[in-house]
C-alpha cells in the first residue's frame, strides 16, 4: 500500500499494464522528450527510458495522431492516446466519432478498437481555449465509453480496466486534480491522493461509487465537482443534513442502480456539473433519473452548473462561473428543505 | 545557420534606413524584452494570475513583420503573443490590464495571456489552438479580397503549427485563391519540448510554399532589418495580388515554453550558441556602428521604457476588476 497522487496512480497503471502487455503503447505531444515533462501533467514522466520505442511522441497533429490509434488498435495494438488539453479533442474528434466509435457497428460486429484517449479539463487560470469540460461532446456517441476519474485510486483502476476493454474508452482527467503539492502543481488544485493496493486491480468503467452516505439529500458530480460535493456535505451536516455523495464516474453509460438506489433513500437530488448547464450532461442524467427511478424523487431534480458562457480569464470571474462549494451547499439546503 | 534570401534582397544593414526609424524598431524590440522580463518577475512573485508563454529571444520577429504593416493591416497570434501585440501597437497598459484580469484590459479581462488582442488596432485576439489561426487568417484575406480592399493580414504560427491539418487546409486555399496573408512561421526549433527534428522529415519550412505554389523564404529571425525587408517584401507582393508568401523566420526561445519549464530538454551548447545571437545585442551593434547612435541613445530608451512599464505596473494593480455583471455579457453580438 503507498499513498499516490492521480498523476503517479496514472503513471503506475500505465507502466504495468506495458510491463504486462506488449501490445501496449502511448502516443501524444511531449509525452516521452528527455528532459521534457512526460506529457503536460507529468503523467508518462519517465516510461520513455523504461519502454524504449513505446513511448511516441508526436508532431502536434490531434487528428493524426488519433487516427494513428484508431488504426494501430484496429491492427491489434492497444494505445493509450494523450490529448495534452481536453479542449484539442475538437481536432480529433472526426477520428473519434466517425472511425473509433463505429468501426464496430459498420463492420457488423467484426473489428475491435482497444484504444484509451485521456484528457485533462477544466477551468484553471487559461483562458476560455484550455478550459472546457469537454465530456459533454463524447457522452452522447454511441460506441465510446465515457469516464472521469477523481480519485488517485480510480485512476489507476479505471485506466487499467480501460487499457483491457475491447472498445474505445475516453478517461476525463482534472487539471486541479493530478497534484496539489510539488513543482506542477496548480493554485486551488485539491488533494485527490489514494491508499493504492500494491496487487492488480481494476475498477469498473460502468459503476458509480457512494463516497459519503446520507439519507436527506443526494448529490450527484464528478472531477472535481465530487469533490466540492464532499466538502458541501461535511457543511451541510453542521446544519443537521445529511447528504450522500456519489461520484458518477462512469459517464456513458451511466449506472442508474447506484443512483437510484441513493434517490430511493433520499427522494431529492442534486445534480453538480463544472460544464455549462444547457447540454450538459447533468442533462442527460435528470432525464435518466425520470425514467429510471422518476417516481421516488420528492421533489424536482435541481442542477448546479456553469452558465452559458465559456471560460472567462479573470480569475473573479472564473471562480464565479465555476460551480463551488457555497453553491452546492444553498442548493442542497433549500432542496433538502422543500 | 542557412539564411536564404529572395533575388535582389536588400542586404540587411542599417544604410538605407533613416536614424529616426532605426531607433524606433530598437524601442520597440527592447519594450518587448523589458515588458517581457516584468511580466516573467510579476508571474512567478505570485501576484499575477493564470499562466503564460512568452517570447524572450524572438522580438525581432514580431517587430520587423508588423513595422511593414500600415496600421489598416491586421495580424493573428498565438498563445505566444504577448510580443505580436506589442508590435502591432497595444499598449503596455491594455496588455497588463489584461494579464491582471482588469476590465480595462484590451479583452476586458476575459481572454487573459493567451488571447490578447485589439481589433481597433488590427490584432485578433490569440488563438492558442495551435494552427487554429491559419484558416482564420486566410478567410479574413478572403474577406479583403471580396470587399477589393488593400489589406493585408499576417498570420503568425510556430513552427509546430506546420504539422496540423489546420496549416495544410488553410494555406492550401489561401494558395488556390491568391489571398493577401503572409504566413509568418516563427520557427524557434522546438514546439513545446519537442525539438523539430524529430517531428519533421525537411525542416526547411519556407520549402512548403513551394508545394503550394507560392513563394516561401527562410530568414534569419534575430536580424530585424532581415525580417522587416522580407516582410516589406511579402506585403507588397499581397498587396498586388500575388499573396500569399510563407515567411520562415529562424528564432529562438530563450525562456521556457510557458510557466515554470526549465527547458531541460535544449541543449546547453544549442542555448548558449542562440544567446550570442540575440536580437537586441545584435541590433545594438548594427545601431552603434553608426556615426548618429551613440550607447548613450540607447541606454536613454531603456529608461524611458523601464519608466514606462512600472507606472503600468502600478497602475494594472489598481486597475477595476469585473463584476458578476460582466460574467454573462458578451456572448453574443
Ligand atoms: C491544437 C493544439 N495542440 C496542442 C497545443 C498545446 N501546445 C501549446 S503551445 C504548443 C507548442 C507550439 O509550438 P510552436 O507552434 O512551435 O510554437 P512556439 O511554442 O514555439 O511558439 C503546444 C503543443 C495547443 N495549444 N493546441
Ligand atoms: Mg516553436
Amino acid at each position: 500500500m503507498k499513498r499516490q497522487g492521480i498523476a503517479e496512480a496514472l503513471r503506475d497503471g500505465i507502466a504495468e499494464e506495458m510491463m504486462r502487455d506488449s501490445s501496449v503503447f502511448c502516443i501524444g505531444e511531449d509525452i516521452g522528450v528527455p528532459g521534457g515533462w512526460g506529457g503536460a501533467f507529468t503523467v508518462t514522466l519517465g516510461l520513455s527510458e523504461k519502454f524504449p520505442g513505446r513511448i511516441i511522441d508526436t508532431p502536434i497533429a490531434e487528428l493524426g495522431f488519433t487516427g494513428m490509434a484508431v488504426g494501430a488498435a484496429m491492427m491489434g495494438m492497444r494505445p493509450i492516446a494523450d490529448m495534452q488539453y481536453g479542449d484539442f479533442l475538437f481536432l480529433a474528434s472526426d477520428q473519434l466519432i466517425n472511425n473509433a466509435a463505429k468501426m464496430r457497428y459498420m463492420s457488423g460486429g467484426t473489428i475491435k478498437v482497444p484504444m484509451v484517449m485521456r484528457a485533462p479539463i477544466g477551468a484553471t487560470g487559461r483562458g476560455s481555449q484550455h478550459a472546457q469540460s469537454m465530456e459533454r461532446y463524447f457522452t452522447g456517441v454511441p460506441g465510446l465509453k465515457v469516464v472521469a476519474v477523481s480519485t488517485a485510486y480510480d485512476a489507476k483502476g479505471m485506466l487499467k480496466a480501460a487499457v483491457r476493454d475491447d472498445n474505445p474508452v475516453m478517461i476525463f482527467e482534472h487539471k486541479l486534480l493530478y497534484g496539489s503539492k510539488g513543482a506542477r502543481a496548480e493554485p486551488g488544485a485539491v488533494d485527490a491522493t489514494s491508499d493504492i493496493p500494491d496487487e492488480d486491480y481494476v475498477v469498473p468503467l460502468d459503476r458509480a461509487v457512494v463516497r459519503r452516505e446520507g439519507k436527506h439529500v443526494t448529490i450527484l458530480g464528478w472531477l472535481l465537482m465530487a469533490h466540492f460535493a464532499a466538502q458541501a456535505a461535511e457543511q451541510l451536516a453542521q446544519e443537521g443534513i445529511e447528504a450522500e455523495v456519489i461520484d458518477v464516474r462512469s459517464l456513458s453509460p451511466i449506472d442508474y442502480e447506484t443512483i437510484g438506489a441513493s434517490l430511493r433513500k433520499t427522494g431529492r437530488v442534486v445534480i453538480v456539473e463544472e460544464g455549462p448547464k444547457t447540454g450538459g450532461v447533468s442533462a442527460e442524467i435528470a432525464a435518466g433519473i425520470m425514467e429510471h427511478c422518476g417516481d421516488s424523487l420528492q421533489a424536482p431534480v435541481v442542477r448546479v452548473a456553469s452558465p452559458d458562457v465559456p471560460v472567462p480569464f479573470s480569475p473573479i470571474l472564473e471562480n464565479a462561473y465555476r460551480p463551488d462549494v457555497a453553491r452546492i451547499v444553498a442548493a442542497a439546503r433549500s432542496l433538502a428543505q422543500m | 545557420m542557412k539564411t536564404t534570401s529572395a533575388p535582389g534582397a536588400a542586404p540587411a544593414t542599417a544604410t538605407h534606413r533613416d536614424r529616426a526609424s532605426l531607433l524606433g524598431l530598437y524601442e520597440r524590440i527592447v519594450l518587448i524584452r523589458e515588458f517581457e522580463e516584468r511580466v516573467k518577475f510579476l508571474f512567478l512573485e505570485g501576484t499575477m494570475p493564470g499562466t503564460i508563454h512568452q517570447c524572450q529571444g524572438q522580438e525581432a520577429t514580431a517587430v520587423g513583420v508588423c513595422s511593414a504593416l500600415q496600421p489598416g493591416d491586421y495580424i493573428t497570434s498565438t498563445f505566444r503573443g504577448h510580443g505580436h501585440a506589442l508590435a502591432k501597437g497595444l499598449s503596455v497598459q491594455e496588455l497588463l490590464d489584461e494579464l491582471f484580469g482588469a476590465t480595462t484590459g484590451c479583452c476586458k479581462g476575459k481572454g487573459g495571456s493567451m488571447h490578447m488582442g485589439n481589433m481597433d488596432k488590427g490584432m485578433v485576439p490569440g488563438i492558442a489552438i495551435v494552427a487554429g489561426g491559419i484558416p482564420l487568417a486566410a478567410g479574413m484575406a478572403l474577406a479583403f479580397k471580396m470587399q477589393k480592399k488593400p489589406q493585408v493580414v499576417a498570420c503568425f504560427f510556430g513552427d509546430g503549427a506546420v504539422a496540423e491539418g489546420a496549416f495544410h487546409e488553410g494555406v492550401n486555399m489561401a494558395a488556390i485563391w491568391n489571398l493577401p496573408v503572409v504566413l509568418v512561421c516563427e520557427n524557434n526549433l522546438y514546439g513545446a519540448s519537442t525539438h523539430i527534428g524529430k517531428v519533421m522529415k525537411n525542416p526547411k519550412i519556407s520549402d512548403r510554399a513551394a508545394s503550394y505554389g507560392f513563394r516561401g523564404e527562410t530568414v534569419d529571425g534575430n536580424d530585424v532589418l532581415a525580417v522587416l525587408a522580407a516582410a516589406e517584401r511579402a506585403v507588397a507582393e499581397c498587396r498586388a495580388g500575388k499573396g500569399p508568401v510563407l515567411l520562415e523566420l529562424l528564432t529562438y526561445r530563450r525562456t521556457g515554453h510557458s510557466r515554470r519549464d526549465a527547458c531541460h530538454y535544449q541543449p546547453k551548447d544549442e542555448r548558449e550558441a542562440w544567446f550570442a545571437r540575440d536580437p537586441i545585442t545584435r541590433f545594438a551593434e548594427v545601431l552603434l556602428a553608426r556615426p548618429d547612435v551613440k550607447q548613450a541613445d540607447l541606454d536613454a530608451i531603456k529608461a524611458k521604457i523601464d519608466a514606462e512599464i512600472q507606472t503600468a505596473v502600478v497602475n494594472a494593480q489598481k486597475a477595476p476588476q469585473p463584476t458578476l455583471a460582466n460574467l454573462t455579457e458578451d456572448v453574443f453580438a
